[in-house]
């Protein structure tokens, strides 16, 4: 599993990148309310808005942590939207995206270096 | 000596009770009761008018007359009365005590405005009526502009927005007119600080603009910086608050406006916070484009008395050619409304109501400036600003201010870090107010700031009130240090009704009633 500053993961399996919120972006969040998840097909651009994720608190931009086409989301959000408080890292999964440049992930923080930097916040 | 007094038999004073206080069998507290929906108190079987049998309407109805109740609750005079009055007996007014919201400027709304709104001139009249009889209320918003115009330092002023938001919307079409006027239109982008209103980049976006955002600096101002790097010939606007939302004053203002300018872009400053520097600062000279004013904030009526707003946009004279119909013009035979996009109003980018305005906000503010004065104005923005630093000093050793250093403007901003450990978040805090007799203030706005606590007393409070809304804020903040949580977690255990599931309000809503 990989992380970005913004607080995506991205876990790899073959060409195909399931993308999701991290544990301390759904608890700096609080009760997850609404997700709005991507239409499948969807083109996005590693930086670029992928879904939103609204909670009691605020609603915040889910950005791309890479590039590709989106191949599945994950439609159980819109009736559960607190699986992302349950299980961020798992069920909570956003959608899934075939990687067109694997190279993208690589150059994310792995674990480690993601705990190192939430240090710093 | 008579032996029939009415203390035979009559305990004339308290007699103390001792251990808790008991539960009461109905519900209801003290003369207080607990009150239904008002659909759950009336029914079919009774009513509160006396109407006759209606005529067959059936006939006419070609068989389409509904064959069901459409379940209007029956109710008497007394009923109806009781049950509103019972309402407004359970909600918080600014008439019942200091309401600190950050940002709304909830200050007093002074009586003589009501009665000056209530004359017949300015109330009973429609906005069909021929000019030549309501040359009175047509003088007082011409009036009304001059002062908005003279305390803004600018050359035109919209008067037709209803909020502000609706002002931003205006101020935004004003500058996209005045772009595509230039060959300009290729302009798509909006930035706005991080820290701004939630309606800024809302109704960038509403407009057709991307929003862009801008950084803030650790002092909480514009970092400009980020601004010049964002700002090129794709920019069409800026939207900066000043002060801002941290409650600062945006110091780099000028610099910021030459900025924008020189990128060819526009500066709409939101004003929202005009009351921290109405009658000390004029916007125009900062170099602002266009600035709504909100009536109801800095001109009394706050929240807009629970009805509509006004939100006047105060223009420059690069944008005043697009201000939108109508407007008034005064004339030697007498005041006149220009309504038609032609001539003097060729390039108006159109309307934005369909009428004239707010009346009513009008002559409230009318009123509220005649009787206030030039110095009196200059004096509610001196006082606000006094009042919000007595908090902030009254406050910074049991409470950690979110910008330490210097004062603020109209408004005292403390984020939660002084909460760490205690186990009491901003949400509990703000609910033990309740409990202790106060509005909570504003509450994690700005979102640059965590847990941030927004207050805004406003000029209109005495040094006793703040005294002791003060007072009531250090115990709460003893009692969070001192490990009470319980005290914080369940508040409020005091107000008609105890603390909502927000949550489940927002996920599984009940937005109808039903039998």
């Amino acid at each position: 599993m990989r992380f970005t500053k913004d607080h995506e993961w991205v876990a790899l399996d073959g060409d195909v990148a399931t993308v999701g919120i991290t544990a301390y972006a759904a608890e700096q969040l609080g009760d997850v309310v609404f997700v709005e998840v991507p239409d499948i097909g969807k083109t996005v651009a590693q930086g670029e808005g992928l879904a939103v994720v609204e909670s009691v608190k605020a609603a915040s931009d889910v950005y791309a942590p890479i590039s590709g086409e989106v191949v599945e989301a994950n439609g159980e959000l819109g009736d559960a939207p607190e699986t992302v408080n349950a299980a961020p890292e798992a069920a909570g999964w956003f959608a899934k995206i075939k990687v067109s440049d694997p190279s993208q992930v690589e150059a994310l923080m792995d674990r480690a270096a993601y705990e190192d930097y939430l240090q710093t916040l | 000596m008579s032996t029939t007094m009415n203390t035979v038999g009559r305990p004339t004073a308290p007699v103390a009770t001792a251990g808790d206080i008991p539960a009461t069998l109905t519900g209801a507290r003290g003369l207080l009761q607990d009150e239904a929906l008002i659909f759950e108190l009336g029914g079919w079987n009774k009513t509160g008018v006396d109407l006759p049998e209606a005529a067959d309407a059936d006939e006419g109805l070609s068989g389409l007359m509904r064959d069901t109740a459409i379940g209007l609750p029956g109710l008497s005079e007394p009923e109806a009365v009781r049950h509103y009055v019972r309402l407004s007996q359970k909600n918080h007014a600014i008439d019942l005590a200091l309401y600190p919201l950050g940002s709304c400027t909830m200050k007093h709304n002074p009586r003589l405005n009501e009665k000056m709104a209530r004359l017949g001139g300015f109330s009973d009249i429609h906005p069909l009526q021929p000019v030549s009889t309501v040359q009175g209320a047509l003088a007082l918003i011409d009036r009304l502009a001059h002062w908005l115009k003279t305390l803004t330092g600018m050359p035109a002023v919209a008067m037709t927005p209803k909020a502000g938001a609706h002002g931003e919307l205006c101020g935004l079409l004003a500058i996209k007119a005045a772009h595509e006027a230039a060959g300009q239109g290729h302009r798509k982008t909006v930035l706005c600080p991080t820290s701004a209103h939630g309606t800024n980049p809302a109704t960038a976006a509403f407009v057709g603009y991307s929003v862009v955002e801008i950084a803030q600096t650790d002092d909480g101002r514009v970092d400009l910086t980020d601004l010049a790097a964002k700002l090129n010939d794709q920019v069409a606007a800026i939207m900066v608050t000043n002060p801002n939302t941290c409650g600062l004053f945006e110091r780099d203002i000028v610099e910021i406006a030459r900025l924008t300018h020189d990128a060819g872009a526009y500066f709409y400053c939101d004003g929202a916070n005009f009351n921290a520097i109405v009658g000390r600062v004029r916007p125009g000279d900062l170099g602002v484009d266009a600035m709504h004013i909100n009536l109801h904030k800095t001109f009394s009526t706050p929240h807009g008395g629970g009805g509509p707003g006004a939100g006047p946009v105060v223009l420059s004279a690069a944008l005043a050619p697009f201000a939108p119909a109508p407007w008034v013009v005064h004339q030697a035979d007498g005041f006149r409304l220009v309504e038609e996009a032609v001539d003097e109003a060729a390039s108006a980018f159109g309307r934005m109501s369909a009428f004239h305005g707010q009346m009513g906000m009008f002559v409230r503010a009318y009123a509220y400036m005649r009787s206030h004065g030039a110095d009196g104005l200059r004096q509610v923005a001196e006082d606000a600003v006094l009042n919000a630093n007595y908090i902030k000093a009254s406050l910074s050793d049991v409470m950690s201010p979110a910008f330490r250093d210097g004062p603020c403007m109209h408004e005292a901003l403390f984020d939660d870090r002084w909460l760490e450990g205690t186990g009491v978040t901003t949400l509990d805090f703000a609910k033990a107010m309740i409990d202790e007799g106060f509005h909570p203030m504003t509450m994690y706005f700005p979102l640059v700031v965590h847990g941030a606590m927004l207050i805004e007393p406003t000029e209109t409070e005495s040094r006793q009130e703040l005294d002791r809304f003060i007072h009531a804020l250090r115990l709460l903040a003893g009692a969070a240090k001192a490990g009470e949580v319980d005290r914080f977690k369940g508040a409020p255990f005091h107000a008609p009704l105890r603390r909502l599931d927000e949550t489940q309000a927002a996920r599984k809503p009940k937005l109808r009633w039903r039998a």
